[in-house]
């Protein structure tokens, strides 16, 4: 899909919001869906599926080990349970749950959590869940999802209760600008184009609420005469090979960014795809090998470097690696 | 089998022989030709270590042939060094970690009383496993929910890896802990048939709160140099050793 005039709503929608509202919709569609959370009803939304569904939602209380066995548990006997927590917690503290009673026990339990990333903002290091796109992707039979905008959440919830495989979808804190519509396609494994210019020179490729930001660095870019190519890669495993090396064959240098660790993240998986297939500079932006600090969402992005002005310097530097 | 796999966990699996024949032979309502029958009552082994008193009853109930039993833990075997679901019929649960068993019941004993499924939850767990404090909040979260189709029977068997519970990590007063934790409890001698019987019965007409069966056992029971020690919980006997273990076994059978 082509977009050159894609034009950014000011307004600002709530990924967490987005979450609670699917569970209902999928919740009335299907009387199999359970939703637990760990004491955090309302953190993660899911006190809007409590209030409508009450014989189908379970608080196991501040336990995120039980939380993912209990989970298990349900979904051999053929329920579709979604567990929500904090992503530092679930999958931080019950990975090894995760690993054994959901993906090599093969159930299909959905792992939803909020608070990814240095945008949780006044909390600080221990609630600002940077390494979770790590955990999860190293799992075999887990599916990786990291929407980018509150309809894509909508879309994503959706998708990810109608597959038969454990899966992960990582949600941020903060209220992120909506850009994508009910129309936006949206298919588990499949990288959206969002933007590409003419002869474009360089590839960003976002994962989460940062493709909001390759967008205005692709129009910045754009004013100065450097067409680019924008993919959001909503779904981080299975990674979209095909995207990814087209994009890069096309363009011949790509930037990755993420609100996540470099080390093992999205830009990792982008890199693993590229060295393997088709090799091309890469330059990564994320968390660089450093735990985040309380303050708010916006200056904690802009200290470390999430930010579109970031984007259009990190693709200067990697054209400029392309002609070395 | 476990000298011919050259490793495994002999002491555990001994010690809890006759609560598995008492449950796959007398107890469970299952159907060995129809693993995935939805009523079938479920037998969660969350130390999953002592698996292979689990394979041999699977065998001799029909799910496959005993035959099978010597390949445990030999490549491409579906009789995994720990128990995997996927892997082999009649086996409900993958499991190993300790902790997450009762966890897993407790999820399914759940789902069956929110559709009014009436079939059972068994699970089998240890006494060591009690050092997991994930454990605890499987514990916490069945009694919240009132459980009463699950029965979790614990091998107390006082042994753990390496050494006895109450050096390693003290569990007593377990009785009163389970107790406190609103828990119906029944404290059984675990090699006794009659009593194992009688607690899952009792557990059967307890309408308040979800049962802990405590079944005392001897790790390594039936064979004298394994009895009551804790280096027999995850070594493999020799040859030697092996040939004497099994005469012995055979003269308790006259």
């Amino acid at each position: 899909m082509i977009n050159k005039t894609i034009k950014l709503s000011k307004k600002l929608n709530s990924c967490r919001d987005a979450f609670g509202k699917a569970l209902i919709e999928a919740g009335e569609k299907d009387q199999n869906v359970v939703v637990l959370t760990a004491d955090l009803e309302e953190s993660t939304r899911v006190h809007y599926f409590k209030n409508r569904f009450p014989e189908r939602f379970f608080d196991v209380g501040v336990s995120e080990q039980a939380l993912a066995a209990i989970a298990s548990g349900l979904a051999n006997y053929g329920k579709t349970p979604v567990i929500t927590s904090f992503a530092t917690f679930s999958p931080g503290r019950n990975w090894e749950q995760i690993r054994t009673t959901i993906c090599i026990n093969k159930v299909p339990v959905k792992i939803v959590s909020t608070h990814a990333g240095i945008n949780v903002g006044e909390d600080g290091a221990t609630h600002q869940a940077l390494e979770d796109i790590a955990l999860m992707r190293v799992l075999p039979n887990m599916v990786v999802i990291s929407p980018s905008d509150a309809e894509e959440t909508r879309k994503a919830i959706c998708a990810a209760l109608k597959t038969k495989t454990p899966v992960y979808i990582r949600l941020p804190r903060y209220e992120t600008k909506m850009y994508t519509t009910p129309r936006t396609p949206f298919e588990i494994g499949k990288a959206v184009c969002l933007w590409q210019g003419k002869d474009p020179k360089v590839a960003i490729m976002a994962a989460g609420p940062s493709a909001v930001k390759a967008l205005k660095a692709a129009q910045t870019l754009s004013k100065n005469g450097i067409e680019s190519l924008v993919l959001n890669n909503h779904t981080i495993k299975p990674i979209d090979q095909e995207a990814i090396v087209n994009a890069a064959k096309l363009t011949g240098c790509v930037v990755t960014i993420e609100d996540h660790q470099i080390k093992g993240g999205f830009g990792s998986a982008v890199a693993e795809t590229l060295s393997e297939l088709f090799p091309v500079p890469i330059e990564f932006i994320g968390i660089n090998d450093s735990f985040g600090e309380s303050g708010k969402p916006k200056e904690l992005l802009t200290k470390f470097g999430l930010t579109a002005e970031n984007i259009v310097e990190k693709a200067l530097k990697a054209i400029k690696r392309k002609m070395i | 089998m476990i000298s011919k796999a050259g490793s495994g966990h002999p002491a555990g699996s001994l010690g809890m022989v006759e609560v598995f024949v008492t449950l796959y032979f007398d107890i469970l309502n299952h159907d060995p030709k129809n693993p995935d029958w939805p009523m079938r009552d479920r037998l969660i082994l969350s130390n999953g270590h002592i698996c292979p008193v689990l394979y041999a009853c699977l065998a001799h109930s029909g799910y496959f042939s005993p035959k099978q039993l010597s390949s445990l833990r030999k490549f491409g075997s579906p009789l995994q060094g720990h128990p995997e679901r996927t892997k082999l019929s009649g086996v409900e649960i993958t499991s190993g970690p300790l902790g997450s068993g009762l966890a897993q019941a407790a999820g399914i004993a759940l789902a069956a009383k929110m559709d009014g499924m009436r079939f059972r939850v068994f699970a089998i767990t240890s006494d060591g496993e009690h050092n997991e404090g994930s454990h605890w909040e499987a514990i916490m979260f069945a009694s919240k929910y009132r459980l009463t189709n699950l029965t979790q029977i614990i091998d107390r068997n006082k042994i753990q890896l390496s050494g006895n519970t109450e050096d390693i990590m003290p569990i007593e007063p377990f009785v009163e802990k389970y107790k406190s934790f609103n828990w119906h409890v029944i404290e059984i001698n675990g090699h006794d048939f009659d009593e194992i019987k009688d607690a899952i019965s009792q557990a059967r007409n307890e309408y308040q709160a979800p049962t802990a069966i405590i079944a005392n056992t001897i790790p390594g029971k039936g064979v004298s140099f394994m009895e009551n020690r804790y280096e027999w919980h995850g070594k493999a006997p020799n040859k030697i050793e092996t040939k004497k273990a099994l005469k012995e076994l055979v003269s308790h059978d006259k």
